[in-house]
Protein backbone atom coordinates (compact mmCIF):
# COMPACT_ATOMS: atom_id res chain seq x y z
CA UNK A 1 0.00 0.00 0.00
CA UNK A 2 0.94 3.51 -0.76
CA UNK A 3 2.37 4.85 2.82
CA UNK A 4 1.79 8.59 3.89
CA UNK A 5 4.93 10.69 4.10
CA UNK A 6 6.83 12.27 6.85
CA UNK A 7 8.83 15.21 5.40
CA UNK A 8 11.35 17.63 7.37
CA UNK A 9 11.25 21.27 5.70
CA UNK A 10 14.51 22.84 5.69
CA UNK A 11 14.67 26.78 5.54
CA UNK A 12 17.78 28.36 4.22
CA UNK A 13 18.58 31.66 4.52
CA UNK A 14 21.71 33.42 2.72
CA UNK A 15 22.60 30.10 3.34
CA UNK A 16 22.09 29.20 6.86
CA UNK A 17 19.54 27.10 8.09
CA UNK A 18 16.78 29.10 10.28
CA UNK A 19 13.87 28.22 12.10
CA UNK A 20 11.22 30.63 11.10
CA UNK A 21 7.79 32.32 13.25
CA UNK A 22 5.07 34.38 11.73
CA UNK A 23 6.96 34.01 8.17
CA UNK A 24 8.81 36.52 9.79
CA UNK A 25 11.32 35.82 12.74
CA UNK A 26 14.41 33.68 11.46
CA UNK A 27 16.61 32.54 13.99
CA UNK A 28 19.95 30.80 12.27
CA UNK A 29 20.35 27.03 13.53
CA UNK A 30 23.05 24.94 11.49
CA UNK A 31 24.56 23.79 7.98
CA UNK A 32 22.58 23.12 5.37
CA UNK A 33 24.98 20.37 4.06
CA UNK A 34 25.66 18.48 7.58
CA UNK A 35 21.85 18.36 7.92
CA UNK A 36 21.31 16.52 4.77
CA UNK A 37 23.68 13.72 5.86
CA UNK A 38 21.83 13.65 9.08
CA UNK A 39 18.38 12.98 7.29
CA UNK A 40 20.33 10.47 5.16
CA UNK A 41 21.21 8.36 8.33
CA UNK A 42 17.57 8.83 9.79
CA UNK A 43 16.37 7.31 6.41
CA UNK A 44 13.52 9.68 6.08
CA UNK A 45 10.73 9.29 3.05
CA UNK A 46 12.05 12.86 1.59
CA UNK A 47 13.41 15.97 1.72
CA UNK A 48 12.31 19.90 1.25
CA UNK A 49 14.49 22.87 1.11
CA UNK A 50 13.33 25.81 0.49
CA UNK A 51 15.73 28.64 -0.06
CA UNK A 52 13.86 31.75 1.78
CA UNK A 53 16.60 34.69 1.06
CA UNK A 54 14.95 37.78 0.22
CA UNK A 55 17.76 39.70 -1.61
CA UNK A 56 20.65 38.93 -3.70
CA UNK A 57 22.19 38.91 -0.47
CA UNK A 58 25.49 38.77 1.72
CA UNK A 59 27.17 35.57 3.22
CA UNK A 60 25.82 35.49 6.89
CA UNK A 61 29.37 33.92 8.13
CA UNK A 62 29.26 32.55 11.42
CA UNK A 63 32.86 31.71 13.23
CA UNK A 64 30.72 28.78 14.92
CA UNK A 65 29.66 27.27 11.30
CA UNK A 66 33.27 25.58 10.57
CA UNK A 67 32.86 24.34 7.15
CA UNK A 68 32.67 27.14 4.70
CA UNK A 69 29.23 28.39 3.69
CA UNK A 70 27.98 29.10 0.00
CA UNK A 71 25.61 32.00 -0.01
CA UNK A 72 24.63 30.45 -3.86
CA UNK A 73 21.38 28.14 -3.59
CA UNK A 74 22.98 26.28 -6.55
CA UNK A 75 26.23 25.20 -4.93
CA UNK A 76 24.26 24.44 -1.70
CA UNK A 77 22.02 21.84 -3.80
CA UNK A 78 25.13 20.71 -5.43
CA UNK A 79 26.35 19.33 -2.32
CA UNK A 80 23.31 18.80 -1.04
CA UNK A 81 22.35 16.08 -3.77
CA UNK A 82 25.82 14.37 -3.80
CA UNK A 83 24.24 12.68 -0.64
CA UNK A 84 20.68 12.70 -0.72
CA UNK A 85 19.49 9.07 -1.84
CA UNK A 86 15.74 9.80 -1.46
CA UNK A 87 13.42 12.42 -3.30
CA UNK A 88 14.56 16.34 -2.90
CA UNK A 89 12.65 18.93 -3.40
CA UNK A 90 13.52 22.62 -4.01
CA UNK A 91 12.13 25.96 -3.91
CA UNK A 92 12.87 29.48 -3.69
CA UNK A 93 13.31 32.35 -6.28
CA UNK A 94 12.29 30.31 -8.81
CA UNK A 95 10.92 32.63 -11.54
CA UNK A 96 11.95 31.49 -14.87
CA UNK A 97 12.42 28.17 -16.55
CA UNK A 98 15.82 28.71 -16.74
CA UNK A 99 15.44 28.68 -13.01
CA UNK A 100 13.64 25.26 -12.86
CA UNK A 101 16.52 23.98 -15.35
CA UNK A 102 19.45 24.63 -13.43
CA UNK A 103 17.51 22.97 -10.31
CA UNK A 104 16.42 20.20 -12.03
CA UNK A 105 20.11 19.57 -13.52
CA UNK A 106 21.49 20.64 -9.94
CA UNK A 107 20.28 17.36 -8.49
CA UNK A 108 16.61 18.57 -7.89
CA UNK A 109 14.21 15.64 -8.03
CA UNK A 110 10.88 17.93 -7.87
CA UNK A 111 10.86 22.31 -7.94
CA UNK A 112 8.50 23.94 -5.86
CA UNK A 113 7.01 27.21 -7.08
CA UNK A 114 5.07 29.98 -5.30
CA UNK A 115 5.48 33.68 -6.24
CA UNK A 116 7.01 32.43 -9.65
CA UNK A 117 3.51 30.77 -10.32
CA UNK A 118 1.04 33.67 -9.17
CA UNK A 119 3.04 35.73 -11.06
CA UNK A 120 3.07 33.75 -14.21
CA UNK A 121 1.30 30.50 -13.83
CA UNK A 122 2.43 29.55 -17.32
CA UNK A 123 5.90 28.64 -16.04
CA UNK A 124 4.26 25.85 -14.12
CA UNK A 125 2.75 24.39 -17.03
CA UNK A 126 5.76 24.89 -18.77
CA UNK A 127 8.17 23.16 -16.34
CA UNK A 128 5.27 19.79 -16.51
CA UNK A 129 5.84 19.36 -20.23
CA UNK A 130 9.78 19.72 -19.92
CA UNK A 131 9.79 17.15 -16.45
CA UNK A 132 6.67 15.89 -16.67
CA UNK A 133 3.89 17.23 -13.49
CA UNK A 134 5.55 15.13 -10.94
CA UNK A 135 8.17 17.81 -10.58
CA UNK A 136 6.15 20.27 -10.45
CA UNK A 137 5.08 21.34 -6.61
CA UNK A 138 3.06 24.36 -6.30
CA UNK A 139 3.82 26.05 -2.85
CA UNK A 140 0.88 27.77 -1.13
CA UNK A 141 0.85 30.16 1.49
CA UNK A 142 -2.66 31.02 2.81
CA UNK A 143 -4.18 32.68 5.65
CA UNK A 144 -7.91 32.67 7.06
CA UNK A 145 -9.69 36.53 6.40
CA UNK A 146 -13.28 36.81 7.27
CA UNK A 147 -14.80 33.44 6.32
CA UNK A 148 -12.15 32.72 2.97
CA UNK A 149 -8.57 31.37 2.52
CA UNK A 150 -6.96 34.02 0.71
CA UNK A 151 -3.15 33.72 -0.81
CA UNK A 152 -0.11 35.43 -0.16
CA UNK A 153 3.23 35.98 -2.35
CA UNK A 154 6.53 36.83 -1.42
CA UNK A 155 7.08 34.86 1.57
CA UNK A 156 3.90 35.83 2.92
CA UNK A 157 4.27 39.34 2.62
CA UNK A 158 1.69 40.67 0.03
CA UNK A 159 -1.79 39.78 -0.96
CA UNK A 160 -2.19 37.63 -4.10
CA UNK A 161 -5.66 38.80 -4.79
CA UNK A 162 -6.86 34.77 -4.88
CA UNK A 163 -9.03 32.46 -3.24
CA UNK A 164 -6.83 29.14 -1.76
CA UNK A 165 -9.26 26.84 -3.57
CA UNK A 166 -9.94 27.94 -6.69
CA UNK A 167 -5.91 28.81 -7.04
CA UNK A 168 -5.30 25.12 -5.59
CA UNK A 169 -7.45 23.92 -8.72
CA UNK A 170 -5.67 26.17 -10.85
CA UNK A 171 -2.30 25.12 -10.09
CA UNK A 172 -3.89 21.22 -10.66
CA UNK A 173 -5.49 22.71 -14.49
CA UNK A 174 -1.85 24.20 -15.03
CA UNK A 175 0.27 20.98 -14.79
CA UNK A 176 1.19 20.76 -10.87
CA UNK A 177 1.58 17.75 -9.76
CA UNK A 178 1.61 18.31 -5.60
CA UNK A 179 0.56 20.84 -3.40
CA UNK A 180 3.08 22.01 -0.69
CA UNK A 181 0.27 24.33 1.61
CA UNK A 182 1.60 26.32 4.50
CA UNK A 183 -0.58 28.39 6.81
CA UNK A 184 0.96 32.08 7.37
CA UNK A 185 -0.47 32.42 10.95
CA UNK A 186 0.25 28.83 12.13
CA UNK A 187 4.06 28.98 11.01
CA UNK A 188 6.22 28.47 14.29
CA UNK A 189 2.88 28.51 16.51
CA UNK A 190 3.35 24.74 17.42
CA UNK A 191 -0.77 24.44 18.24
CA UNK A 192 -1.09 22.19 15.11
CA UNK A 193 -2.09 21.97 11.87
CA UNK A 194 -5.02 24.47 9.98
CA UNK A 195 -7.44 21.13 9.31
CA UNK A 196 -9.69 23.26 7.63
CA UNK A 197 -7.16 24.70 5.31
CA UNK A 198 -6.06 21.30 4.39
CA UNK A 199 -9.44 19.85 4.07
CA UNK A 200 -10.46 22.45 1.76
CA UNK A 201 -7.59 22.25 -0.33
CA UNK A 202 -7.44 18.34 -0.36
CA UNK A 203 -10.75 17.44 -1.13
CA UNK A 204 -10.75 20.47 -4.14
CA UNK A 205 -7.90 19.08 -6.04
CA UNK A 206 -6.89 15.39 -6.99
CA UNK A 207 -3.23 15.83 -6.79
CA UNK A 208 -1.36 14.84 -3.51
CA UNK A 209 -1.69 17.96 -0.79
CA UNK A 210 1.85 18.37 1.81
CA UNK A 211 0.58 19.71 4.59
CA UNK A 212 2.62 22.11 7.15
CA UNK A 213 2.72 24.69 9.20
CA UNK A 214 2.16 24.66 13.16
CA UNK A 215 3.37 20.77 14.14
CA UNK A 216 4.68 20.86 17.63
CA UNK A 217 4.26 17.56 18.86
CA UNK A 218 4.23 14.51 16.95
CA UNK A 219 0.58 14.21 17.43
CA UNK A 220 -0.48 16.55 15.56
CA UNK A 221 1.08 14.74 11.85
CA UNK A 222 -1.78 12.00 12.24
CA UNK A 223 -4.64 15.18 12.20
CA UNK A 224 -2.98 16.61 9.05
CA UNK A 225 -3.80 13.33 7.31
CA UNK A 226 -6.56 12.76 8.49
CA UNK A 227 -8.06 15.98 7.06
CA UNK A 228 -7.00 14.85 3.77
CA UNK A 229 -2.92 15.49 3.24
CA UNK A 230 -1.19 12.43 1.31
CA UNK A 231 1.79 13.50 3.28
CA UNK A 232 2.52 15.67 6.88
CA UNK A 233 5.77 18.28 6.57
CA UNK A 234 7.15 20.07 9.21
CA UNK A 235 10.20 22.55 9.82
CA UNK A 236 11.14 23.45 13.15
CA UNK A 237 10.47 20.07 15.52
CA UNK A 238 12.84 18.31 12.93
CA UNK A 239 15.63 20.60 14.66
CA UNK A 240 14.78 21.10 18.58
CA UNK A 241 13.40 17.26 19.21
CA UNK A 242 15.25 14.41 19.61
CA UNK A 243 14.75 11.60 17.43
CA UNK A 244 12.08 13.48 15.15
CA UNK A 245 11.77 11.23 12.38
CA UNK A 246 11.04 8.03 14.74
CA UNK A 247 9.34 9.37 17.19
CA UNK A 248 7.08 11.39 14.65
CA UNK A 249 6.18 8.05 12.51
CA UNK A 250 5.43 6.00 15.77
CA UNK A 251 3.25 8.83 16.74
CA UNK A 252 1.44 8.28 12.80
CA UNK A 253 1.81 4.96 13.41
CA UNK A 254 0.00 4.67 16.44
CA UNK A 255 -2.94 6.86 14.91
CA UNK A 256 -3.16 4.02 12.44
CA UNK A 257 -1.98 5.84 9.64
CA UNK A 258 0.05 3.57 6.98
CA UNK A 259 3.85 4.55 6.79
CA UNK A 260 7.33 3.17 6.11
CA UNK A 261 9.35 2.22 8.84
CA UNK B 1 32.40 2.31 -17.78
CA UNK B 2 28.78 2.36 -17.19
CA UNK B 3 27.38 5.35 -19.62
CA UNK B 4 23.68 7.23 -18.05
CA UNK B 5 22.72 8.11 -21.07
CA UNK B 6 21.65 12.03 -21.67
CA UNK B 7 18.54 12.29 -23.62
CA UNK B 8 17.15 16.05 -22.20
CA UNK B 9 14.52 14.49 -19.35
CA UNK B 10 15.16 15.00 -15.83
CA UNK B 11 17.57 14.54 -13.00
CA UNK B 12 20.75 12.55 -14.12
CA UNK B 13 23.02 13.48 -11.58
CA UNK B 14 21.28 11.74 -9.13
CA UNK B 15 22.07 8.26 -10.61
CA UNK B 16 25.45 9.30 -10.81
CA UNK B 17 25.56 10.08 -7.10
CA UNK B 18 24.09 6.62 -6.15
CA UNK B 19 26.43 4.82 -8.63
CA UNK B 20 29.13 6.07 -7.09
CA UNK B 21 27.66 5.59 -3.74
CA UNK B 22 28.15 1.74 -4.71
CA UNK B 23 31.46 1.99 -6.23
CA UNK B 24 30.10 2.25 -9.81
CA UNK B 25 31.68 4.26 -12.26
CA UNK B 26 30.09 6.19 -14.70
CA UNK B 27 29.43 8.71 -17.08
CA UNK B 28 26.48 10.83 -18.44
CA UNK B 29 26.96 10.91 -21.84
CA UNK B 30 24.88 11.22 -25.40
CA UNK B 31 27.46 10.56 -27.75
CA UNK B 32 27.34 7.53 -29.96
CA UNK B 33 30.85 6.48 -29.58
CA UNK B 34 30.56 6.80 -25.48
CA UNK B 35 27.21 4.43 -25.57
CA UNK B 36 29.36 2.01 -28.10
CA UNK B 37 32.19 1.68 -26.18
CA UNK B 38 30.55 1.56 -22.57
CA UNK B 39 30.33 -1.71 -20.35
CA UNK B 40 26.42 -0.97 -19.26
CA UNK B 41 23.88 1.30 -20.19
CA UNK B 42 21.61 2.89 -17.42
CA UNK B 43 18.45 4.97 -18.93
CA UNK B 44 16.54 7.18 -16.80
CA UNK B 45 14.32 9.53 -16.80
CA UNK B 46 11.18 11.45 -15.94
CA UNK B 47 8.61 13.34 -17.92
CA UNK B 48 6.66 12.59 -21.01
CA UNK B 49 6.73 9.32 -23.25
CA UNK B 50 6.20 11.19 -26.15
CA UNK B 51 9.19 13.95 -25.82
CA UNK B 52 11.39 11.09 -24.61
CA UNK B 53 10.99 8.73 -27.44
CA UNK B 54 11.26 11.99 -29.89
CA UNK B 55 14.19 13.04 -28.39
CA UNK B 56 15.94 9.80 -28.55
CA UNK B 57 14.75 9.74 -32.30
CA UNK B 58 15.98 13.14 -32.97
CA UNK B 59 19.39 12.26 -31.83
CA UNK B 60 19.34 8.48 -33.39
CA UNK B 61 19.99 7.20 -29.65
CA UNK B 62 17.21 4.82 -30.27
CA UNK B 63 18.82 2.83 -32.68
CA UNK B 64 22.49 2.73 -30.89
CA UNK B 65 20.37 1.58 -27.62
CA UNK B 66 18.88 -1.21 -29.55
CA UNK B 67 21.96 -2.21 -31.48
CA UNK B 68 23.80 -2.01 -27.64
CA UNK B 69 21.34 -3.73 -26.13
CA UNK B 70 19.55 -6.49 -28.40
CA UNK B 71 22.43 -7.18 -30.70
CA UNK B 72 25.92 -6.30 -28.33
CA UNK B 73 23.69 -7.66 -25.16
CA UNK B 74 24.93 -5.00 -23.02
CA UNK B 75 23.56 -4.46 -19.80
CA UNK B 76 20.51 -2.17 -19.43
CA UNK B 77 19.18 -0.77 -16.92
CA UNK B 78 16.13 1.42 -17.18
CA UNK B 79 14.79 3.42 -14.75
CA UNK B 80 10.87 4.90 -14.46
CA UNK B 81 10.29 6.48 -17.95
CA UNK B 82 13.03 4.30 -19.10
CA UNK B 83 11.15 1.24 -17.91
CA UNK B 84 7.81 2.51 -19.65
CA UNK B 85 10.33 3.46 -22.68
CA UNK B 86 11.00 -0.59 -23.55
CA UNK B 87 7.22 -1.02 -24.11
CA UNK B 88 6.08 -1.29 -27.88
CA UNK B 89 3.72 2.20 -27.20
CA UNK B 90 2.77 4.39 -25.06
CA UNK B 91 -0.65 6.31 -24.44
CA UNK B 92 0.42 9.90 -22.30
CA UNK B 93 -0.43 12.71 -24.56
CA UNK B 94 -1.40 10.65 -27.73
CA UNK B 95 -0.18 7.41 -28.91
CA UNK B 96 3.43 6.83 -29.32
CA UNK B 97 5.74 3.89 -30.75
CA UNK B 98 8.27 2.67 -27.97
CA UNK B 99 11.36 1.24 -28.52
CA UNK B 100 9.27 -2.08 -28.61
CA UNK B 101 12.00 -4.76 -26.58
CA UNK B 102 9.16 -5.73 -23.99
CA UNK B 103 5.95 -7.02 -25.43
CA UNK B 104 3.08 -4.25 -24.21
CA UNK B 105 1.14 -1.12 -23.80
CA UNK B 106 2.02 1.96 -21.04
CA UNK B 107 -1.15 3.31 -19.77
CA UNK B 108 -2.60 5.55 -17.67
CA UNK B 109 -2.72 4.91 -13.89
CA UNK B 110 -6.46 4.57 -12.68
CA UNK B 111 -7.77 7.68 -10.90
CA UNK B 112 -10.49 5.62 -8.96
CA UNK B 113 -11.49 1.83 -8.27
CA UNK B 114 -14.46 0.16 -6.69
CA UNK B 115 -12.52 0.45 -3.55
CA UNK B 116 -11.05 3.53 -3.63
CA UNK B 117 -13.01 6.26 -5.10
CA UNK B 118 -10.11 8.89 -5.28
CA UNK B 119 -6.80 7.80 -6.16
CA UNK B 120 -4.54 11.08 -6.62
CA UNK B 121 -2.47 10.38 -9.75
CA UNK B 122 0.73 10.87 -9.82
CA UNK B 123 1.24 7.95 -7.71
CA UNK B 124 3.80 9.63 -5.55
CA UNK B 125 5.58 7.94 -2.26
CA UNK B 126 6.96 4.96 -1.03
CA UNK B 127 4.98 2.18 -1.52
CA UNK B 128 5.75 -2.14 -1.13
CA UNK B 129 7.14 -4.13 -4.12
CA UNK B 130 6.47 -8.25 -3.69
CA UNK B 131 9.60 -9.30 -5.19
CA UNK B 132 10.17 -12.40 -7.06
CA UNK B 133 13.16 -14.14 -4.54
CA UNK B 134 15.00 -15.73 -7.60
CA UNK B 135 15.39 -12.71 -9.18
CA UNK B 136 19.46 -11.24 -8.97
CA UNK B 137 17.64 -7.78 -8.32
CA UNK B 138 16.00 -8.52 -4.96
CA UNK B 139 18.75 -10.72 -3.17
CA UNK B 140 19.30 -9.55 0.15
CA UNK B 141 16.01 -7.55 0.45
CA UNK B 142 12.98 -8.69 2.39
CA UNK B 143 10.03 -10.05 -0.03
CA UNK B 144 8.10 -6.82 0.52
CA UNK B 145 10.33 -3.84 0.09
CA UNK B 146 9.49 0.11 -0.07
CA UNK B 147 10.30 1.74 -3.27
CA UNK B 148 9.92 5.37 -4.27
CA UNK B 149 7.56 5.90 -7.12
CA UNK B 150 6.74 8.82 -8.92
CA UNK B 151 5.06 8.18 -12.08
CA UNK B 152 0.89 8.52 -14.06
CA UNK B 153 1.48 5.72 -16.38
CA UNK B 154 2.39 1.90 -15.69
CA UNK B 155 3.64 -0.52 -18.01
CA UNK B 156 0.76 -3.27 -18.98
CA UNK B 157 3.00 -5.96 -19.96
CA UNK B 158 1.79 -8.49 -22.23
CA UNK B 159 4.02 -11.94 -20.88
CA UNK B 160 3.94 -11.44 -16.60
CA UNK B 161 7.30 -13.64 -16.87
CA UNK B 162 9.57 -10.88 -17.71
CA UNK B 163 8.08 -9.01 -14.12
CA UNK B 164 9.99 -9.78 -11.08
CA UNK B 165 8.54 -6.97 -8.75
CA UNK B 166 5.10 -6.02 -8.51
CA UNK B 167 3.99 -2.70 -6.63
CA UNK B 168 -0.14 -2.14 -6.31
CA UNK B 169 -1.99 1.32 -7.06
CA UNK B 170 -5.61 0.92 -8.19
CA UNK B 171 -4.36 -2.00 -9.69
CA UNK B 172 -1.18 -4.44 -10.02
CA UNK B 173 1.64 -3.42 -12.40
CA UNK B 174 5.03 -3.99 -12.97
CA UNK B 175 7.49 -2.49 -10.71
CA UNK B 176 10.56 -4.81 -11.23
CA UNK B 177 11.29 -6.43 -15.05
CA UNK B 178 13.85 -8.92 -15.85
CA UNK B 179 14.34 -10.18 -19.02
CA UNK B 180 18.19 -11.30 -19.80
CA UNK B 181 20.33 -8.63 -19.94
CA UNK B 182 17.70 -5.96 -19.65
CA UNK B 183 16.47 -4.46 -15.74
CA UNK B 184 14.25 -1.84 -15.64
CA UNK B 185 12.28 -0.56 -12.41
CA UNK B 186 8.80 2.18 -12.32
CA UNK B 187 10.66 2.73 -9.17
CA UNK B 188 13.64 5.06 -8.11
CA UNK B 189 16.20 3.16 -6.72
CA UNK B 190 18.74 6.29 -6.72
CA UNK B 191 15.62 7.78 -4.29
CA UNK B 192 14.87 4.52 -2.28
CA UNK B 193 17.88 4.66 0.51
CA UNK B 194 19.73 1.71 1.18
CA UNK B 195 17.04 -0.72 -0.11
CA UNK B 196 17.31 1.30 -3.56
CA UNK B 197 21.43 1.03 -3.67
CA UNK B 198 21.21 -2.33 -2.55
CA UNK B 199 19.36 -3.17 -5.61
CA UNK B 200 21.39 -1.05 -7.88
CA UNK B 201 24.55 -2.96 -6.42
CA UNK B 202 22.68 -6.75 -6.63
CA UNK B 203 22.54 -5.49 -10.49
CA UNK B 204 26.05 -3.96 -10.38
CA UNK B 205 27.16 -7.30 -9.33
CA UNK B 206 25.09 -9.45 -11.83
CA UNK B 207 26.84 -8.12 -14.80
CA UNK B 208 30.11 -7.95 -12.98
CA UNK B 209 30.02 -3.88 -13.58
CA UNK B 210 32.18 -2.88 -10.32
Amino acid sequence: MLKKRLIPILLLKNGLLVRSEDFRIHQIIGNPINEVQRFNEWNVDELIYLDISREESQLAQREDHKIKLSSNPLEILGAVSKTCFMPLTWGGRIRSIEDIKARIRGGADKVTLNTGALENPALITEGARLYGRQAMVLSIDARLEGKEFRVYSHGGKNPAGRDLVSWAREGELCGAGEILLQSIDRDGKGTGYDLDMIHAVSFAVSIPVIACSGVGRFEHYAAGIEAGASAVAAANIWHFKELSDRLGKKALQKAGVDVRI
Amino acid sequence: MIVIVDYGMGNLESVRNALAAIGCRSEISADASALKNCTALVLPGVGAFGDAMKNLRATGLDRILSEQVLSRRKPFLGICLGLQLLAEKGFEHGENAGLGWIKGEVVRLPETTSENPILRIPHIGWNDVHLSPSSPLSQGLKASSAFYFVHSYCFNVENADVVSGWCEYGLRFPAIIESDNISATQFHPEKSHKDGLKLLRNWAAKNCLC
